[in-house]
């Protein structure tokens, strides 16, 4: 229970020690407990800048897919008003088609008929003036008697 | 009396005084209170053994931090960095480089020392004396104090390092001027120029009591609780006088130390803690006064 010259040994060795420890210790335990709060707050952070990035591209695949889908429904549709059309379209073409054919069949009808006639009308008026000149035993002539002819054929 | 009966501490008073003595470089009891021709050689090597452990483990772990895995000794003195740094942060006002590992070197330096006082009372000194009989000295007349902090020289090496850092920093923060003007008006202030100069002495005196007293109460405290427990320890271990009485030596030496545990580490504490807030106190700036 003194105070003696022991007190100035401990100053020395108190001194020397909070120097070293504060080197040795300290300084590099703050350190690498400030280094490893930072990487851990950091490593915080990406995690949730991850799972925020994921949740943006789960919303952004749905987004796609709806889109895909809604494209998909729309060329369908296209497709299928495309096919009546095109089915229409042949219809109608296969109809004038028809329609043509008929026409120039008639056509041809119309001009075998006409052609028909016409030799008919030849034919009648040769045969009139034969059957006349026998009728009348005399040469007819046709020239002569062409206005009755001309009736005559007009009538067929 | 029989040999078997025979006490195993047969002079109490011889026995607490010798545990009381000090080892001395020169063999001589220090004369007066202050005598500064006496070094106790037991008191500075058990510190020293402590502090070059305590610095060995620190150097150890310093020198391999790992960052990522840490274990053994860097969990625990990590924990204690983080503990002590905090203490600090939220007591101390500004940001200073020195106050923290000021603060965990009392903490566990003196922490160690206490801790000397949970080993056996007799342990220690016996093997230094069995020791010392070795190279042919006489085991009865070589003292051997084992716990530094039951010794006033080491308590008050701490307090007035931790005093003349407090001066320091109150200069370095409040400035010469700055700081004479909190002797002058601290703690009573008064508005009229008159009662001021009435107050002056007063202050002074008041201001250097409170100063002074921090050292000394920081010192006292430390030393007075440990001393106190080594003599319980001692006198704990006087029950060793007869064969009936040591259960109950047993029995309060098992309850003692289970609570000097409490004391070692909290007078540690208290310590480092009131440490702190002295030099947080002396960092504040001039405008609180």
């Amino acid at each position: 229970m003194n105070v003696t010259a022991t007190l100035i040994g401990q100053l020395i060795v108190f001194s020397i020690l909070i120097w070293f420890i504060k080197a040795v210790l300290w300084e590099p335990v703050i350190n690498t407990l400030e280094d490893r709060k930072k990487r851990i707050a950091d490593g915080l952070a990406a995690s949730e800048k991850g799972m925020k990035d994921q949740e943006l591209a789960a919303e952004n695949a749905k987004h796609a897919i709806k889109e895909a889908k809604q494209a998909a429904a729309e060329i369908i549709a296209q497709a299928k008003a495309r096919d009546t059309q095109m089915i229409e379209e042949a219809k109608n073409k296969a109809v004038e088609e028809a329609d043509r054919v008929i026409a120039g069949a008639q056509a041809e009808i119309d001009q075998e008929v006409n052609r028909a006639k016409d030799s008919l009308r030849t034919q009648v008026s040769a045969l009139a003036v034969a059957g006349a000149s026998k009728i009348l035993g005399k040469e007819v002539d046709a020239n002569a008697h062409k206005a009755a002819l001309k009736e005559l054929i007009e009538q067929i | 009396m029989s040999e078997s009966n025979a006490p195993a501490i047969s002079n109490p008073v011889e026995y607490i005084q010798h545990h009381l003595g000090n080892m001395t470089h020169n063999g001589e009891r220090p004369a007066s209170l202050v005598d500064f021709s006496v070094f106790f050689v037991d008191t500075f090597v058990m510190s020293l053994i402590l502090a070059l452990a305590f610095a060995f483990a620190a150097w150890k772990v310093g020198k391999n931090l790992d960052p990522d895995k840490p274990t053994g000794m860097q969990n625990i003195l990590e924990t204690v960095v983080e503990f002590v740094n905090q203490q600090v942060k939220d007591i101390f006002p500004t940001a200073d480089k020195w106050v923290g590992p000021l603060a965990i070197t009392i903490f566990v330096w003196v922490a160690l020392m206490n801790t000397m006082d949970i080993i056996p009372v007799d342990l220690i000194p016996s093997l230094v004396s069995g020791v010392a009989g070795v190279f042919g000295y006489d085991p009865a007349h070589v003292y051997w104090k084992a716990v530094p902090t039951t010794n006033l020289d080491t308590t008050f090496a701490l307090a007035l390092l931790v005093f003349g850092l407090i001066i320091f920093y109150n200069i370095k923060h409040k400035g010469l001027f700055g700081y004479m003007k909190v002797f002058a008006t601290h703690p009573f202030s008064a508005s009229n120029p008159i009662v001021k100069v009435l107050l002056f002495p007063i202050n002074v005196v008041m201001t250097a009591i409170e100063e002074v007293a921090k050292p000394v109460s920081l010192g006292l405290r430390l030393f007075g609780n440990m001393f106190a427990g080594e003599l319980l320890f001692l006198l704990i271990a006087l029950l060793a006088f007869s064969y009936w009485a040591m259960p109950g030596q047993v029995v309060l030496g098992v309850l003692w130390s289970i609570f000097h545990i409490l004391v070692i580490l909290l007078q540690a504490f208290i310590f480092m803690l009131l440490t702190i807030v002295y030099l947080g106190l002396a960092s504040q700036g001039t405008d609180e006064h």
